[in-house]
């Protein structure tokens, strides 16, 4: 009979979920279905990483919702960034006839996000847990 | 609706946003909290009205709701502009109650204070996308400007094709670079400013009464 080899306890390890978003997924929905879709999972401390971001008014309103709710002791807000992707810059035409910009947005829970940085290449977090 | 049709009604709201239904544009001053608004809000109301808008403070969030003074009139260069200015809450998007503990506030008012930030952050937004005409965009100019909510809100104004005049605040700090707010926002008219010391206010007051007149 082999020898039973016993493993050493580990301590539980605290982590953080990263939730990548695809454009797809996020078109089928409406904006106010976006909006809580984000803010349900940074709320629950995950980071949430949008393929195709949000429109100017999505962002407007996530601020808005973002604010209410906020409370004492529990939910502090969220940080937010940013990446434009080259190829959906606006130009006139675009701008003219309201067509969106596709951005790369990261979304984390302002208490956890100890870092967020931005260049021209790069998005860089650090996530506490919690 | 054709894109024809498309331009001209994106062309037509534009006009029609910058001058109300009595023809006063409202301008909303906005920013981020500690830009310096409320200073410049009073500065100018004084300037015109020869009374204050509101309290100001070292402590973030002083302004918890929205402020608007009437009929400024301000005349420039031959230009006569009348405004009502709307002093708003600095947009964030977090509040955390320890920022106000640090300032000595108990944490019984530090609570209250972020609960009362929060909805003036919510208020603000409410007034940008419903009631405003233009807006005066108050940057500290000791800061970086290059910040999500600063993208943000610069991104929402222009997808609602309002005039925006950047202002590049507390040029009397030391640190104070506002070059690097005139880098930041390339497709936006910005201008160095002291809202507290007052200094280079009739140079703003020529560009509100041009831009907003």
């Amino acid at each position: 009979m082999p020898e039973q080899i016993e493993k050493e306890p580990t301590e539980p390890q605290e982590t953080v979920q990263i939730d990548v978003i695809s454009a797809a997924r996020m078109e089928e929905m409406t904006s106010m279905e976006k909006i809580h879709f984000i803010l349900d999972g940074v709320r629950e401390g995950k980071v949430v990483i949008l393929e195709s971001g949000l429109s100017p008014e999505e962002e407007s309103k996530l601020i808005e919702v973002t604010m209410t709710e906020i409370s004492p002791d529990g939910f502090s807000g969220i940080d937010i960034e940013t990446h434009p992707r080259p190829a959906a810059k606006p130009n006139f035409i675009n701008k003219l006839f309201g067509e969106e910009e596709k951005k790369l947005t990261v979304i984390g829970p302002a208490n956890q996000i100890q870092t967020l940085h931005k260049d021209s290449e790069l998005i860089s977090a650090l996530v506490s847990t919690k | 609706m054709g894109i024809i049709g498309k331009a001209k009604t994106r062309i037509s709201d534009s006009v029609n946003a910058l001058i109300g239904d009595d023809g006063t544009a409202r301008i909303g001053i906005y920013g981020p909290p500690n830009a310096g608004k409320t200073t410049l809000a009073n500065r100018i109301a004084r300037d015109w009205t020869g009374e204050a808008m509101g309290a100001e403070s070292q402590i973030p969030h002083e302004t918890r709701r929205a402020h608007r003074k009437e009929d400024i009139t301000i005349e420039r260069d031959g230009n006569s502009v009348t405004l009502d200015i709307v002093d708003t809450p600095g947009v964030t998007t977090k509040v955390d109650y320890d920022e106000f503990t640090e300032f000595g506030m108990d944490k019984d008012d530090a609570v209250e204070r972020s609960r009362e930030a929060t909805e003036g952050v919510a208020e603000a937004m409410h007034w940008l996308k419903e009631d405003i005409d233009g807006v005066i965009y108050v940057l500290d100019s000791s800061l970086d400007p290059f910040t999500q909510v600063n993208t943000m809100l610069t991104g929402i104004i222009e997808s609602r094709d309002l005039p925006i005049l950047i202002i590049a605040n507390k040029v009397d700090l030391d640190d104070a670079n506002p070059g690097r707010i005139d880098q930041a926002f390339p497709q936006h008219e910005t201008m160095p400013l002291s809202g507290l010391e007052g200094e280079n206010m009739d140079e703003m007051y020529s560009r509100i009464a041009a831009k907003f007149g």
